[in-house]
């Protein structure tokens, strides 16, 4: 007849996060390598050729890592006072780096000694780059000019004094070797074209602006300065997108990934997002320290971020090939043989075929279930593997317990040692809103069982000391929360004009379960 | 017009396979007639209609084994031929009967379970043994009613026949008694009340072993007791097996004696060895509890019923082979009745925790849906999880469900699942499930009538009504189609009553209290608010088509309302006391029916006009709750002014008694009627699905070539008893010699059997002829006896020799004046003979 259904384990998923596909490609990265580098990293430029090599560009020295070592394959050390804005040419073999005192130097990535110095800006050059032709050189200085090298003869070809205060951001045009952005402290983002010789395009970006990035169309524009992103249409004549606000410190960094070109900024506050295409936060990293440069590797094989207190950390992208051989390492069950003899045996046409009833494989729990074996049924379900790593699992036996209204039984006669597993999982997981509900009823019910025995046993009386206090804790704090809650409510009221029909929209379904649960 | 109750309440009581052969049927009772079932195609063959009351009991007559015994509350015991459906007897008692036992020893002698009294109000039955007078009548009073014994047990499975009907053995609470037939005298044992386990003693039930002196009893508690040696009074023992936990209530010994069957509500069957101690076999999860076993007189097959209305046909080796399934009946259709847009079926309750789905049109039920999808636990008062909403979307792609536990305890647990249809299976398959969709219960919920965007309202005890989208969040991109929740309504923290969306799907109608509220889906704008003091909204249903503009209302206060939503006014109202409103869909037509002074009355009327269409006055006694519109294959063109409401769909309603019962016209019924052709199927060739459309054809066939035959077909008419009269009346001097009419009586009497019922017909068409042709010969020789010669002579007297050896002239002048009498009224005998 009808087989034996199986305990169904409900499928919860875990509250605040939602899980995207975004979040789950950002995620799929391992953890952090960690660097130390002499001072704050101010700038992390990628090499635009394999192998991606970077430079980080930290205190007087500009350091350039491989993909995956942990040890500057290069380093160019011939800096007086600090140097900034380390940047590769279009073909990686050149690297231009500004300084504190003023020069800008040229280096072969062989090589160690500078190979030109432009010298002219009176004071601290923080942002250089190559012009998309890749022999014009542009700087931006604190002096509040702008000049533009010529790298074969180390002449300055113009110089453009439109901005009123710092040039702290840069930003040559990949599809036009004439044109390129630059963002100022005086508030401004300008546009260059050199054969005008002058800006041809002003956004207001309302902050101080700390970094200029171009998309790969170049119709878009973003400028970061202060808690704000904002991404201007240059199609448009430069109007503004958008304008986010997503940190809560100045935003510092901005680049693009190449898949998708999805925006990531990082900012004082310590904090990565990522946006996707409509300008939403899909992800958000954390690292250790305020963040001043970011760079993202070409396919987005790694992320690297600069911090102020002079820690590089780079994120390597997991392939689907590592987590393949973790997988196939771990099971190893029986071999092909056993599983597949007889099974290919292909019956003639006369054969007449006897067909095998389908075995269903149960789980160690439900075949206790079946058996009404209930007490053997929950202690399988709290085995050390299942309530670690599968605390739905043990919840779900739980739950199906109680609907055969046999929890009691099951939980009735323990010993010490067992009794102390089923405290722990309490305790652990007493709060978790998925599993709260059950998870109280088993509680008072291990109270009404055992209560006059548990002084008997000082490790029992511990844990429920132990349990007792941060149940109190815990409904003071949902007490606080209702509190908020309310006043949160009469500001709201406040704020909507007076309508008949009081309707708002959905309050999280976690939120509510919470607040069941206490 | 009138109200036909609809046969789906297949109440399988009694079942009881038969052996022709190869098992081929189970019988059962249901309501006033006994069902035959074919065990291997689980077909409905025929019903054995007769009783005027409920049929109590069926036993199969041991002397014939294609006759089955049927007693009932009317007073009479009838002798069917179960195979063909022919009523043979009707014996009269005349008080109700209440079960029927039978025994290979006891010849012509039925026991019957009587009430003691005549009002059978007072719990006090007996057992009597009724002498079945051998009578060639069709209705015979049977007098000879002896007490075997009384004050016994209610319960029919309290009694049961010993080896070979030397005794019968009867139980009533806690006291065993057994009456042996040779020494005339009962013996009896009791056991405490209460052991020192507090175990419940009570006789359940009782089988007898068929060839040793054993007796097994089932009790309250779920033991089973083998009683033995109970022929010398004092040294009785008896030994205890226990594995049922609740009380057990069926017992059943197979023909050898070689396995005993037991069945409880835990759904189990357990086959004990017998002999062996206590070596068992378990067949699990059979579906509702077992109400009775029953084994076939060959061992090969077994039956279950269940409280389901299920009968389970199972083989020896313990192999379920067949499934019967009614209706099921649940203890309450706690969901409306729905219709499956797509396969018009009838939606309800069915096993604990599934919908069933249910073909009106076929009368029969197509499949259960899962809907809790949690072992099932057969213990009495356990709470489990009980399906109690349900609906479909309009096209039948989307079902929504919502399950619920604890309805008697404070925690309440509930889930909203949604299901998508999946073409692929032919099946709904869950797509969302929502934990918490509501703090509260949820009251009701519909689904919005568009065709392009499926939603879904639903309305709870915590005051708000919410809204469920399909993929709203646009984050989760790798699932589109699952459920969230899009709006969350609710109007002054009032505790919302009804809902629903009007046929545009425009507007949407939810009652808090005694408040009406019209939404826009589209912007979640509240419209207008619509009130009519005093009493709480009870329905709310839009009107159709032409009649959309309408919005009806009930309250609780014996109020009808109809709204006109344009002017935003109230547009007619009248007083009448509505518990249930339905809205044909196909049609403006809105069904009412109100309960007033202890009968239900119907109202159908269009919301534009505020007189009925249509009245019926007292449909039943009890208050109606759940009632459906079942559109139409094809719309009838019925011109009558009072049934062209039922053109486009038909009403079906749920009485409290769960008895379905629908309105139909009088040509429906003409063709229900006309079309009562049942697949009969021959034994000798194997049942296939070819075979059922071969041999429906060849039946066909049967008929056009025979047409004799179908006279034949016709179960017996009372003519036939007419013409027997006749022919007893009849002065003997006019009637034929006896020896002619014996053969042609006595053949009457016998079983009809179609294979065998041309034969007797075509001799008796070629004993006529030659008759005829012997006649002639004979008034040949009259005239020239002189001249034949002696060959002739010879010839003559090979011929005629048995009928008439030798004839004087007056003789032959007699016998030609009687054939000359008119006996046409003996071809109704011959064709009635059957």
């Amino acid at each position: 007849m009808a087989s034996f259904k199986p305990t169904k384990v409900q499928f919860l998923p875990k509250l605040g996060e939602k899980v995207t596909e975004e979040t789950l490609y950002w995620k799929n990265y391992k953890s952090p390598v960690q660097i130390k580098e002499f001072g704050a990293i101010t700038k992390i430029d990628f090499s635009p050729l394999p192998p991606h090599n970077y430079a980080v560009t930290a205190s007087t020295r500009i350091h350039i890592y491989g993909p995956h070592s942990q040890e500057p394959i290069r380093s160019f050390t011939r800096f007086r006072d600090t140097a900034y804005g380390g940047s590769f040419r279009g073909d990686g073999k050149l690297l231009v780096a500004g300084s504190e005192e003023g020069l800008i130097r040229l280096f072969d990535i062989s090589g160690r000694v500078a190979l030109r110095q432009f010298a002219g800006h009176s004071k601290a050059v923080h942002v250089t780059s190559f012009l998309s032709d890749g022999f014009r050189v542009v700087s931006g200085s604190d002096d509040l000019s702008c000049r533009v090298w010529d790298v074969p003869s180390a002449v300055e070809l113009s110089s453009l004094t439109e901005h009123t205060d710092y040039v702290r951001a840069l930003a040559p045009s990949k599809l036009n070797p004439d044109l390129f952005v630059t963002g100022s402290y005086d508030h401004t983002v300008k546009v260059f074209d050199m054969r005008s010789g002058s800006s041809v395009m002003t956004m207001q970006h309302g902050h101080p602006v700390e970094c200029v990035l171009l998309y790969p169309s170049e119709a878009l524009l973003v400028s970061t300065g202060g808690r704000y992103v904002k991404v201007w249409d240059l199609l448009k004549g430069g109007q503004e997108l958008v304008s986010l606000k997503n940190h809560h410190k100045t935003v510092t960094c901005a680049c693009l990934s190449s898949v998708g070109n999805k925006l990531l900024t990082g900012s004082l506050d310590r904090h990565i997002k990522v946006y996707n295409s409509s300008y939403k936060v899909v992800h958000n990293f954390d690292c250790d320290a305020s963040i001043l440069s970011m760079a993202i590797a070409p396919d987005d094989e790694a992320l690297a971020v600069g911090m102020t207190n002079g820690v590089l950390s780079v994120r390597h992208r997991r392939h689907q090939k590592d987590k393949e051989t973790l997988t196939s390492r771990r099971r190893r069950g029986p071999s092909y043989q056993v599983f597949v003899k007889g099974k290919n045996f292909v019956p003639r046409q006369d054969d007449f075929l006897v067909s095998k009833p389908v075995k269903q494989y149960l789980r160690k729990y439900d075949k206790q279930l079946k058996s009404f074996e209930v007490s053997k049924a929950l202690d399988t379900a709290l085995q050390t593997w299942t309530r670690t790593s599968k605390p739905d699992v043990t919840v779900a036996v739980i739950i199906e317990l109680n609907r055969r209204g046999t929890l009691k039984n099951a939980l009735a006669g323990r010993n010490e040692e067992s009794l102390t597993k089923i405290l722990n999982f309490l305790l652990k997981h007493i709060f978790d809103p998925r599993f709260s509900r059950p998870l109280l009823m088993v509680g008072d019910i291990v109270l009404d069982l055992y209560q006059q025995v548990f002084h008997e046993s000082p490790v029992v009386e511990r844990l429920l000391q132990r349990l007792m206090e941060v149940l109190g804790r815990e409904a003071e704090l949902q007490q606080e929360l209702l509190q908020v809650l309310g006043i949160l409510d009469t500001l709201f009221a406040s704020l909507t004009p007076r309508k008949e029909v009081m309707a708002h929209a959905a309050p999280p379904v976690a939120q509510e379960s919470q607040l069941q649960a206490a | 017009m009138n109200e036909v109750l609809s046969g789906m309440n297949v109440n399988l009581s009694y079942p009881a396979i038969t052996t022709e052969r190869v098992n081929r049927f189970v019988l059962c009772t249901s309501g006033d007639s006994v069902k035959v079932y074919s065990t291997r195609t689980e077909e409905w063959l025929h019903s054995l209609q007769g009783h005027t009351n409920q049929v109590t009991g069926i036993a199969l007559n041991p002397a014939n084994h294609l006759q089955v015994y049927s007693c009932s509350a009317d007073g009479t015991v009838k002798l069917w031929d179960f195979i063909d459906g022919i009523l043979i007897k009707t014996f009269i008692i005349g008080y109700p009967l209440f079960a029927i036992y039978v025994s290979e020893k006891h010849e012509g002698i039925v026991f019957l379970h009587i009430a003691m009294d005549t009002d059978s109000k007072k719990e006090g039955f007996q057992l009597v043994a009724v002498h079945l007078p051998k009578s060639a009548e069709q209705e015979v009073e049977a007098k000879e009613l002896s007490a075997v014994s009384s004050h016994i047990s209610p319960n029919p499975s309290c009694t049961a026949f010993g080896r070979e009907g030397q005794y019968i053995a009867f139980a009533r609470n806690l006291q065993l008694n057994v009456y042996f037939f040779r020494k005339q005298k009962t013996y009896s044992f009791s056991l405490k009340a209460t052991d020192k386990k507090g175990a419940k003693n009570a006789f359940t039930c009782i089988a007898c072993h068929p060839t040793d002196d054993c007796i097994a009893t089932g009790h309250e508690d779920g033991k089973i007791r083998l009683w033995r040696n109970f022929i010398h009074k004092k040294e009785y023992t008896y030994s205890t097996q226990h594995w049922h936990h609740n009380a057990v209530n069926t017992l059943c010994f197979t023909p050898e004696g070689t396995n005993l069957l037991s069945g409880g509500i835990e759904s189990v069957l357990v086959q004990w060895q017998y002999g062996t101690g206590n070596r068992k076999e378990f067949l699990p999860r059979l579906g509702g509890s077992i109400l009775h076993v029953s084994a076939s007189s060959d061992g090969q097959l077994f039956c279950t019923s269940h409280s389901d209305n299920k009968i389970t046909v199972i083989e020896s080796s313990f192999k379920v082979c067949g499934v019967i399934q009614g209706l099921v009946k649940g203890d309450a259709v706690l969901t409306d009745l729905m219709i499956d847009p797509r396969s018009k079926a009838l939606v309800l309750n069915g096993k604990p925790g599934h919908l069933q789905f249910y073909s009106l049109l076929r009368d029969k039920h197509l499949y259960n849906l899962d809907i809790v999808q949690q072992e099932y636990i057969y213990e009495a008062g356990l709470d489990q999880f009980e399906v109690v909403k349900a609906a479909f979307d309009i096209k039948g792609y989307w079902l929504a469900t919502v399950e619920e536990r604890g309805q008697k305890s404070a925690d309440l647990e509930f889930f909203l699942k949604l299901w998508s249809y999946d073409e692929r299976t032919q099946s709904f398959v869950l797509n969302t499930t929502i934990t918490a969709a509501h703090t509260d219960r949820i009251i009701s919920m519909c689904f919005s009538s568009s065709e392009e965007t499926t939603m879904l309202v639903t309305i709870a005890e915590d005051g708000q009504f919410k809204a469920w989208c399909q993929g709203v969040d646009a984050d989760t991109k790798q699932d589109q189609n699952f459920w969230s929740c899009d709006f969350v309504g609710s109007y002054h923290n009032l505790k919302p009553t009804n809902c629903s969306f009007s046929a545009d799907s425009s507007l949407l109608a939810v009652s808090f209290q005694e408040v009406i509220t019209i939404w826009s889906p589209d912007t979640w704008e509240l419209l207008t608010t619509l009130c009519q003091p005093p009493g709480v909204i009870r329905d709310l249903c839009f009107g159709r088509l032409s009649c959309s503009k309408y919005l009806i209302s009930t309250t609780t206060r014996n109020l009808l309302c109809c709204w006109n939503l344009l002017t935003c006014a109230l547009e007619w109202s009248t007083s009448v006391e509505v518990s249930k409103l339905q809205s044909d869909p196909l049609s403006e037509n809105v069904a009412a029916f109100s309960y007033q002074s202890k009968h239900t009355d119907l109202f159908v009327f269009k919301p534009n006009e505020p007189r009925p269409l249509f009245t019926h006055k007292n449909v039943c006694s009890e208050k109606i709750h759940r009632a459906v519109f079942v559109p139409r294959e094809e719309p009838l063109n019925n011109c009558d002014e009072s049934s062209q409401w039922l053109n486009r769909s038909q009403l079906y309603f749920l009485t409290q008694n769960m008895d379905l019962l629908t309105f139909s016209t009088a040509t429906e019924e003409d063709r229900m009627l006309s079309s009562s052709t049942r697949l009969v199927i021959d034994d000798s060739v194997a049942v296939t699905p070819f075979y059922l459309l071969l041999g429906k054809h060849r039946q066909q066939q049967q008929k056009l070539n025979t047409p004799s035959h179908q006279a034949a077909d016709r179960p017996q008419q009372p003519q036939g008893s007419v013409t027997i009269t006749e022919l007893l009346h009849t002065p003997a001097h006019v009637l034929p010699p006896a020896s002619v009419l014996c053969s042609m009586f006595v053949s009457s009497l016998l079983i009809s059997n179609t294979g065998v019922l041309q034969d007797p017909l075509r001799k008796e068409m070629e004993s006529s002829e030659q008759e005829m042709n012997s006649e002639k010969e004979e008034e040949d020789s009259e005239g020239e006896m002189e001249a034949c010669d002696s060959q002739q002579e010879l010839r003559v007297q090979g011929s005629v020799d048995e009928v008439t050896p030798k004839l004087s002239k007056a003789q032959e002048r007699e016998l030609k004046r009687v054939r000359k009498t008119d006996f046409s009224w003996m071809a109704g005998l011959i064709a009635s003979k059957p």
